[in-house]
């Protein structure tokens, strides 16, 4: 009734090509961000914020990451986690070492280093492909977690082996409070999903497509493996490596390679999975589902009285995360976003379905 | 002299040890194209399940032989493994077949966390032993020649005899019996054997029950080794690169890979290790793999892949 689209007639090009053509969407995505930064921090308790709303936009950033390697361009990675490493790592050394340095600066510079990494361990990619890949990128995770660990020059020397920042600010405003750490995460995730979704919507994200759904047949159309490929790695691992730095410097405030070991590779690559591969809104869901399950299951016991020993709930966690894999890949292989999709198809002819 | 071969002799024989868990990534992607990331779930499930029914089956039967109570064990765990393996077919794979790679790859991962919540869930989280008999004092060997002789693991050296037997008996399976036969019809091409009346989904349940089995013998080795507890599930990613280095589809590359990989890997530790900074076990054998790869990227053994429009 509400949702549909009769009588929006596109008049011009510009109009025809916009990010969100229906009306009903336009506003909903603003009412959403509009709530998100407005209401949001009036409203959420603290607990709220730490555990749910700050993980949940910095990983979900990285899920939108890995998505446009995995979805978009078909590309498996099992090293994530290092291209986020490596973007932490490089955020607190520019922070440490250059005086003065910018709190954005360093972001965006431990990025573009996770780039350089990224595109470095994409090469392999031009030659192997699939479960190869997979390896290859394996081969990334175990040895970065390495170099972190052992190589002191990245850790500043620390004693302990692991890094810690204080103090952080943009412009002069501090950013302390989880308010302030969740806003300034939320501008972050804004700017970059904007940006992501016109780039697979541009001539770049089609050329990603093509490699993935068939690449040779891409190449014989005048799609070049090597570019597509290696842009692809490159604007997948500045995103993931700026998520990293963030989940460094805002989430965790001091962390050590553990924080960014395999397990976490895996989380986000289920993230893209159960939230939809190929899909910028996926993202957002997957990481919302993998975020607040753990702490819904860890939970649930206690809200219906039954106590159950945190071992076993860990257990359990790990089949049901297991189970919702396999159970995604059966029924619904686009995930939570082709859910949505089809949600929204129905209601655009709701209540009368003819 | 000495130390290097000890380094080199210990290498060997813990790559014997990973080839036999990339033993069992080989057999199930010859014969069903499927990559299976849950094998070293698989090997901490099933060395789970043998180290708990050799405790429980002796207790509850009151039965005293040690070998007898091993042997029941291992049978409880191996009809386990089978039927982990019909549930996988039933439940997983057979509601995926003719899907991408990658997405079979994926549901393997999936298959992976289950397996490890599951086992644990099952058969407890704590560290458990596994104690077959094997012989734990080391022994020296050409003690003529150096001095002092080399030291070699006894366990060690009864495991490579271990894993030597079953690639042995693998092998002649494979190649002498009726259902090997059609095992490789099966992983030559799913629809002309499918057409000749091979049964798909009967043979998969056998290659994931093989492939079980694989996992057992492995899980018991390593566990009898090192404990069974839940690192034995990352350990078995070891097996990967072994893989990647003997090519997908080789019986024998995995073997091979398996020895490079345990002697690059010691040699490294031992000698380039202290130069920059030690562990670097951990990664050594992914980037040996990696830089094979560029090089050839079908692995040692492995069929040449051909790509088809």
């Amino acid at each position: 009734m509400l949702y549909r689209e009769n009588g929006q007639f596109k008049t011009s090009y510009r109009a025809d090509q916009a990010v969100f053509p229906i009306a009903q969407d336009r506003l909903a995505i603003l009412a959403i961000i509009a709530a998100a930064i407005v209401v949001v921090p009036f409203v959420a308790p603290e607990y709220l914020f730490r555990a749910i709303l700050i993980p949940f936009l910095i990983l979900s950033l990285a899920a939108l990451g890995l998505n446009i390697l995995v979805g978009y361009c078909g590309q498996i990675s099992l090293g994530t986690g290092a291209f986020m490493a490596v973007g932490a790592y490089a955020a607190y050394n520019f922070q440490v070492r250059i005086e003065g340095m910018p709190l954005i600066a360093s972001l965006l510079l431990g990025g573009v280093c996770s780039t350089a990494v990224g595109v470095l361990f994409g090469v392999p990619s031009l030659r192997i492909k699939g479960l190869y890949l997979a390896v290859a990128t394996l081969a990334a995770q175990f040895f970065v977690d390495w170099a972190f660990l052992r190589v002191k020059w990245f850790t500043n020397d620390s004693a302990s082996g692991s890094v810690s920042v204080a103090g952080l600010q943009v412009l002069g405003l501090p950013i302390e409070t989880p308010v302030q750490k969740y806003l300034f995460c939320l501008a972050f995730v804004i700017v970059f999903a904007l940006i992501a979704k016109n780039l697979v919507r541009g001539h770049i994200g089609r050329e990603w497509m093509a490699i993935r759904d068939m690449d040779v047949a891409a190449a014989v159309i005048g799609i070049r493996p090597v570019y597509a490929k290696l842009t692809a790695f490159a604007v997948s691992s500045f995103i993931v490596g700026v998520a990293g730095a963030l989940w460094g410097f805002v989430h965790l405030g001091s962390w050590e390679p553990a924080a960014f070991n395999i397990d976490r590779s895996f989380q986000l690559l289920f993230m893209v999975i159960i939230g939809g591969l190929g899909s910028i809104m996926g993202s957002f869901f997957g990481a919302a589902f993998i975020v607040v399950l753990p702490i819904v299951l860890d939970n649930l016991p206690y809200w219906f009285g039954i106590p159950i020993d945190t071992a076993l709930a860990a257990h359990l966690t790990f089949m049901i995360f297991g189970a919702l894999i396999v159970f995604f890949l059966i029924v619904e292989p686009h995930g939570l976003a082709r859910l949505w999709s089809i949600g929204k198809e129905k209601l655009r002819l709701w209540p009368f379905p003819h | 002299m000495a130390f290097f071969l000890e380094t080199l002799i210990g290498g060997l024989m813990s790559g014997m040890l990973y080839s036999l868990i990339a033993l069992g990534f080989v057999l199930i992607f010859k014969a069903s194209g499927v990559f299976n990331f849950a094998q070293g779930a698989m090997v901490l499930f099933a060395a789970l399940a043998m180290a708990r029914f050799s405790e429980w089956i002796p207790q509850g039967l009151g039965i005293e032989s040690k070998v007898l109570g091993n042997l029941l064990a291992f049978a409880a765990a191996m009809l386990v493994m089978v039927i982990v393996a019909w549930l996988i077919e039933k439940l997983v794979l057979g509601k995926l077949v003719n899907q991408e790679g990658i997405t079979l790859l994926m549901a393997t991962l999936g298959i992976t966390y289950f397996l490890d919540g599951f086992g644990q869930t099952l058969f407890g989280s704590q560290i458990y032993k596994i104690d077959v008999g094997l012989p734990k004092d080391p022994i020296f060997l050409l003690e003529g020649v150096f001095q002092g002789g080399i030291l070699v693991s006894q366990e060690d050296l009864y495991a490579a005899v271990i894993a030597a037997a079953l690639v042995a008996a693998l092998s002649l399976f494979f190649q002498k019996t009726a259902t090997g036969r059609a095992l490789r019809a099966v992983a030559d091409d799913h629809q002309a054997a499918q057409s000749i009346g091979i049964p798909l989904s009967r043979v998969w349940v056998i290659v994931w029950s093989v492939a079980g089995f694989v996992a057992l013998v492995a899980g018991i080795i390593w566990g009898s080794k090192l404990g069974v507890q839940f690192s034995l599930s990352v350990l078995a990613l070891k097996g990967l690169p072994v893989v990647i280095l003997g090519g997908l589809t080789s019986v024998p590359g995995a073997i091979i890979g398996g020895l490079i990989l345990g002697m690059g890997e010691k040699l490294s530790e031992v000698f380039l290790g202290p130069m920059i900074g030690g562990g670097i076990e951990i990664w050594f054998g992914y980037v040996l793999a990696l830089l094979f790869l560029l090089v050839r990227p079908q692995g040692l053994f492995g069929e040449k892949i051909i790509d088809r429009v």
